[in-house]
């Protein structure tokens, strides 16, 4: 009974200042980014959206796209996001090489969404579809790019903690560290499904 | 204090201990091979189909091609969140899932309005300003 009654002015007030771990924020700060990102998205969607039409008596996304390429490239993206649910799940077995090893795979197949990526950019540009071509293309390039932007500075970022576990091994910051750029690489693959949903495949029907 | 309360007790203290731990760490859970492996089994079937039916052509009314697509995309993105990014209702007391639902209405409120506003512009162009009409392509 008496816990009771020790306890019951914390229901309405701190008696004492009550302590975090560091980085017990971390989460839902990171969550926060990532919806200011997915509003930066949102945007770039719209503006999709609007122009995606308008191509100033240029090349149309049936001129230009390549679905099979887009298949595979979503496969890669969608293999990426499978195998670092496998490292997080290493991690959480305290499995530092698991870890290391589902991360390599990770950036393998990511360094290929990179490079398929850039092969149809490059393409594009050489068929003279390049962003100034038309809003439709300008519009496409920022979408488009700024999402292989992202998976890029995810790549780097999937180093930089490959480096950082296999030299200090998986401490609660790399454990903090590999939650959050888990959050970033699946909201990246979340992204990409309304890319290949609205970019390519409706501009193809 | 007989064996078994002491028992209970240390299993609870052990729980807690668990419980608080787990809160710390990142706030989130982080899944199970089951959970992962339902999570991409759903998307690769729920990503097939869209790319199946365009690529084969459509169906013969676009809005129903269109209409399944979008449809197997929002369903994708929510298996995405479920099983990949763990949402739920649960993780940092609600906060994860506030921020979520704050987005997704302003996203709406964004998309819809930038789409509606600007056809309306479009199609309410005076006809001498309007390209399509001039035959400068649209």
């Amino acid at each position: 009974m008496s816990t009771v009654t020790q306890q019951a002015p914390g229901d309405f007030w701190e008696v004492e200042p009550h302590h975090h771990h560091e980085g017990a924020s971390t989460s839902i700060g990171f969550w926060v980014y990532l919806m200011s990102d997915c509003l930066m998205f949102a945007i770039l969607f719209a503006t999709f959206g609007v122009l995606g039409a308008s191509y100033a008596a240029g090349p149309g996304p049936k001129d230009l796209f390549d679905l099979e390429l887009v298949a595979l490239n979503t496969a890669f993206l969608l293999l990426s996001s499978i195998t670092y649910g496998f490292a997080m799940l290493a991690m959480v077995k305290n499995n530092k090489n698991g870890t290391l090893g589902w991360l390599a795979v990770t950036l393998v197949f990511g360094l290929a969404f990179l490079g398929v990526e850039l092969y149809e950019f490059n393409h594009l540009i050489h068929l003279g579809a390049g962003p100034q071509r038309s809003a439709f293309l300008s519009s496409f390039f920022a979408l488009v790019g700024t999402h292989g932007l992202h998976v890029a500075f995810g790549c780097l970022w999937l180093v930089t903690l490959m480096i950082q576990v296999s030299q200090r091994g998986l401490i609660p910051a790399n454990r903090r560290r590999l939650s959050c750029l888990s959050m970033f690489w699946h909201f990246l693959d979340v992204i990409w499904i309304g890319v290949f949903t609205f970019v390519y495949l409706l501009g193809m029907i | 204090m007989t064996s078994i309360e002491a028992q209970g007790d240390k299993h609870h203290a052990q729980r807690r201990a668990e419980a608080h731990g787990d809160h710390h760490d990142d706030g989130h859970d982080h899944g199970s091979f089951r959970s992962y492996m339902t999570g991409f089994i759903l998307s690769v079937i729920l990503t097939a189909i869209p790319f199946a039916i365009v690529m084969g052509g459509g169906f013969e009314s676009r809005f129903l091609t269109a209409a399944v697509v979008v449809g197997m995309a929002i369903v994708q993105i929510l298996v995405h969140m479920v099983y990949f990014l763990h949402m739920n209702t649960r993780s940092d007391e609600g906060w994860t899932m506030m921020a979520l639902i704050f987005t997704v209405v302003i996203l709406v409120i964004v998309l819809a309005g930038s789409l509606w506003v600007m056809y309306h512009m479009n199609t309410n162009m005076m006809p001498q300003m309007n390209h399509e009409a001039l035959g400068l392509g649209s």
